[in-house]
């Protein structure tokens, strides 16, 4: 029988954080300048310039680390980490290394519905590295403008135990980091970056097997496609009864496989030390209640307060999943729709017109949530159908006018005042008395009469009045 | 105004005084520079479009009435390890060859502000590393009191330049006596200030937690005003101390008031500076330096600094650790030299590097890839800061017993060429009475005291405790204005 294989994956995220400048320097963090625009001597490496450190980046990885849950050192240094790369100016790349600013933690999910706490090793912070660009026939280019954009990285325990868990792992750090407002967590982009190590061992055995170091991965299905992979490919070399090579291997997405890098370009030995140029980075008792201070309420806290407050796992999820989709929704509650009916109206109809939740956030979204409310308000008090107010929101959207002005300027309220209703359904009644003679023993009735009742008023009638007054006429 | 032998200060007092233009004084010291520099070697490149501009600059700001600065004409010459914005900087090194910066280092800008003219480049042992400036890729610089030996290094062509008169006051950098060594060898004055108190940026670095930049001047007081301008937090180098600058020209003077102006200090002599090994004339110069002193009112008192016998083996741990990281960035791909034929990315790296760089850079990047590489790093460099630790326990010991320090600043007078770069180790030992200020980051100055029966000029060093660059102004001054060896003259040959 074949060994029942369980997988073991730890990741290791790189996240840039959305500062305005450099993490040592002053030129711009900006995405998709023109190359080697946005840089300045210290980014570039050249002689006698030195770093100094940006402290807004020190602030986003202290906030990330507290989101997560990580104990932060009050005091800690800097390491140079050496090797030899084009896109690596100085030859060195400024880094953390025995002394990250975060330690321990965990970053909280929900995988179908069942909540996971992936536990961290540490989160430090170092500069990003510029871009080789090769052209074709042996020519290279780099652009430094990615050179000294700021890092988190997010190194987590050997806890992630299927592909499926990595991306959703992946995609709850970005969640974080975009609920705390310090990176954009673009993986298109590089902005979100992430390498797995992934190793299998007999199920029940305490051992960790011989893991291999995956890279390349720029999406959330390249994450999950990429480990599915590499899981198969293990467990066939074991099952075989071969042995992993712990090497490196590169995702290529085009053919579905993952390969081994050349073994020169893994042979590193990266001859850390101190970073001489850096006095230690002290980040005193003051700064971390004010930064702990500026924290927002975090994915599963929202999770479990909008679950609290009577909303499906289902519902409370989608909208936990974007911080603009939740603060939309907590300002539609605010201006006075009920939360179950915000968060229909909010996951049927707003996310459905929107390619990225994140635009719930704009200022010049179509719909804003106090319009929401108005709209979720007319249609609690009656004054809108169901159907007719999908119409409205429809317009609402498309036209950028309130609820109540629409409702107003195509005559759609639902005019039957109780006295007018009254009568319509008393025309229907007295024109169906076989029907209404037979409604004592068949209740099922009420449909039919609702129904024609919708046809005498050309469906204006509220139908929780017409239910009301046509149990009181046929009782 | 003689150029010769004209104190940077005196310079100054006649161009804040309108007596002389900045450009009169910048003609004087080019034409000087034209006429001797061959001989000697101290330049490698002379700034004289740059250097112009600069004095007229001076002397138009001088005639709008405003104030043209403390440094106002101040003719000066700039170690090629110091960044100018369009002006070639390199090192010394071929690795650089071509390298304009686009950038202006802190110091240089500073001085410029203050009204200094820098007139050129001068020559030093290739990345600061070496002891006798043969380790020039361009060239040597010979010693002006004798031109068969050197000036001592790395700053030696800062040292002979102003010796010379080719400048009257200079840059240099001092990572393990590179100020001080040659400014003994020259028979000039040397300053090595605070780690932090004169910023890095701009200044190509060897060892970075080594390396300070500071001063050279004929005299005691030239030397302090260079050093009160160029010193102060820089919001580009964090290593930089963010307390006030002193008034180190005023303690220089200090120095020099009455009878006694060191009544109520305390010397200390450090028994381990005083070892066999010691030329019998230096050691011989520095002991009548101390009784002069004395006389001036000071008070002589033992220290002991148990851990100098470390210092030779935790400096070279140390800097060549943090030189093979700081040499890294020169690879050929932004600036500088790169190999014409290279057919993959290591032969660009392996070839460019191998052909760019001498002997010695090769030596310490090789000695600190050692030291740095995984596994070892306890054994070496972990070990060697916990040596530096003891090392500066050592002079703040020391500090609580006396104010001052006072040792030789080398153990030989200047060497001849070719006596020593066969021998690596017996050139590492020329550091020996440097390298701790360097270790521990407290100033120490070097002044003359002496000249060897050949000629040749001996020098004295003065270590303050941190912060402490006045109390070894005061002394310097003091001792300067009690002794005539400053007002010596090198000899002339065109």
């Amino acid at each position: 029988m074949a060994t029942d294989w369980e997988t073991v994956i730890g990741l290791e995220v790189h996240v840039q954080l959305a500062t305005r400048s450099k993490i040592f320097s002053w030129s711009s963090t900006a995405f998709g300048a023109e190359p080697n625009s946005a840089t300045d001597p210290v980014c570039l490496g050249m002689p006698g310039t030195l770093p100094v450190l940006n402290r807004s980046a020190v602030e986003s990885a202290v906030r990330l680390g507290m989101a997560a849950g990580c104990t932060i050192r009050a005091r800690c240094r800097f390491a140079r980490k050496h090797y030899f790369y084009p896109d690596l100016p100085k030859g060195f790349q400024i880094s953390q290394f025995d002394e990250p600013i975060c330690e321990g933690g965990a970053i909280k999910f929900r995988l179908k519905g069942e909540p996971r706490a992936i536990r961290l090793t540490r989160i430090h912070m170092e500069e990003d590295a510029g871009k080789n660009l090769h052209a074709a026939a042996g020519v290279s280019f780099v652009d430094y403008n990615r050179a000294g954009v700021p890092l988190c990285e997010i190194v987590s325990e050997p806890d992630v135990r299927s592909a499926e868990e990595a991306a959703e792992y992946v995609r709850a750090v970005r969640t974080l980091v975009r609920y705390l407002g310090i990176g954009d967590g673009n993986m298109e982009e590089g902005s979100l970056r992430c390498d797995a190590n992934v190793s299998l061992r007999p199920r029940g055995s305490e051992k960790y097997g011989t893991k291999t170091e995956i890279k390349n991965m720029n999406s959330f299905k390249n994450v999950r496609d990429a480990i599915e992979h590499e899981v198969k490919r293990q467990a066939t070399l074991l099952d075989r009864g071969e042995r992993i090579i712990q090497e490196t291997r590169l995702w290529d997405a085009s053919r579905g496989v993952t390969q081994a890098m050349r073994s020169k370009e893994q042979a590193h030995d990266y001859r850390y030390f101190p970073e001489p140029d850096l006095p230690p980075l002290v980040v005193t008792e003051l700064e971390q209640v004010a930064l702990r201070a500026s924290l927002p309420e975090l994915p599963e806290d929202r999770f479990a307060r909008y679950t609290r407050e009577g909303l499906s796992p289902q519902d409370a999820g989608v909208l936990v999943a974007d911080r603009e989709t939740a603060a939309y929704f907590d300002a539609t509650v605010a201006a006075g729709a009920p939360a179950k009916r915000a968060a229909n109206w909010l996951i049927n109809e707003l996310l459905a017109r929107v390619d990225d939740p994140r635009k719930l956030g704009e200022a010049d979204r179509p719909v804003p949530p106090t319009a929401l409310a108005e709209l979720v308000q007319l249609v609690e008090d009656g004054t809108l159908s169901g159907k007719l107010g999908k119409d409205v929101f429809a317009k609402m959207w498309a036209e950028r006018r309130a609820a109540k002005e629409i409702v107003a300027a195509e005559g759609l309220a639902q005019a039957f005042d109780s006295g007018a209703l009254e009568e319509a359904c008393q025309r229907v009644v007295a024109a169906h008395p076989d029907e209404a003679g037979r409604f004592k023993t068949n209740p099922k009735l009420m449909g039919f009469f609702v129904g024609a009742v919708m046809k005498e008023t050309g469906g204006k009638g509220n139908p929780k009045a017409v239910n009301e007054i046509l149990r009181r006429l046929l009782g | 105004m003689d150029a010769r032998g004209a104190s940077l200060v005196s310079i100054v007092d006649g161009v804040r005084a309108g007596a002389v233009s900045a450009r009169e004084v910048t003609e004087q010291f080019l034409d000087r520079v034209a006429r001797l520099d061959r001989a000697l070697g101290c330049y490698l490149k002379v700034d004289d479009v740059g250097a112009r501009r600069r004095a007229d600059a001076v002397d138009a700001t001088r005639k709008a009435g405003r104030d043209p600065g403390p440094l106002a004409g101040a003719p000066i010459g700039i170690k090629d390890i110091f960044c100018m914005r369009g002006v070639e900087t390199t090192c010394a090194s071929k690795i650089l060859r071509g390298f304009v910066p686009p950038y202006e280092s802190t110091v240089t800008a500073r001085l410029e502000a203050a009204g200094a003219v820098a007139l050129g480049k001068l020559n030093m042992d290739e990345f600061a590393m070496g002891s006798s400036t043969e380790n020039s890729s361009v060239k040597p610089t010979r010693n002006p009191w004798s031109t068969a030996h050197v000036p001592g290094g790395s700053s030696g062509g800062s040292a002979a330049a102003v010796a010379a008169s080719l400048c009257a006051g200079a840059t240099g950098t001092d990572t393990g006596g590179s100020i001080r060594q040659p400014a003994a060898l020259c028979g000039v004055v040397g300053m090595k200030p605070t780690y932090g108190r004169v910023s890095r940026y701009g200044v190509i670095a060897f060892a970075s937690s080594l390396d300070h930049p500071g001063p050279f001047g004929r005299t005691v007081e030239d030397a302090a005003a260079l050093l009160e301008v160029m010193s102060g937090v820089d919001p580009l180098d964090a290593t930089s101390i963010p307390a006030a600058v002193g008034a180190y020209r005023r303690a220089a003077r200090a120095g020099r008031e009455g009878p006694t102006p060191l009544a109520g200090v305390r010397l200390g002599v450090p028994t381990e500076y005083f070892q066999p090994g010691m030329d019998a004339e230096i050691e011989a110069a520095v002991r009548a330096a101390l009784d002069e002193l004395a006389r001036a009112g000071a008070k002589i008192v033992p220290v002991s600094l148990p851990h100098t016998k470390y210092a030779i083996a935790t400096y070279y741990l140390i800097c060549t650790a943090e030189a093979s990281s700081n040499l890294a960035r020169y690879d050929g791909v932004r600036y500088g030299l790169r190999t014409a034929e290279a057919r993959s990315l290591e032969e660009l790296y392996t070839k460019t590097r191998g052909e760019g760089f001498g002997a010695e850079p090769k030596r310490r990047i090789m000695l600190g890839a050692y030291v740095l590489r995984a596994g070892y790093y306890e054994a070496y460099y972990g070990k060697a800061l916990r040596a530096r630790r003891k090392i500066a326990d050592d002079f703040s010991a020391a500090f609580t017993a006396c104010d001052a320090i006072v040792t030789p600043t080398s153990p030989v007078p200047a060497f001849k060429f070719g006596e020593r770069i066969g021998d690596p180790l017996q050139m590492y030992l020329a550091d020996i009475l440097t390298v701790a200020p360097n270790l521990a980051g407290v100033p120490a100055l070097s002044q003359p005291c002496g000249f060897t029966k050949s000629g040749l000029p001996i020098g004295l060093q003065i270590i303050g405790p941190a912060l402490g660059e006045e109390i070894c102004f005061r002394v310097g001054g003091a001792y300067e204005s009690r002794t005539d060896w400053h007002t010596r003259l090198a000899p002339e040959v065109a």
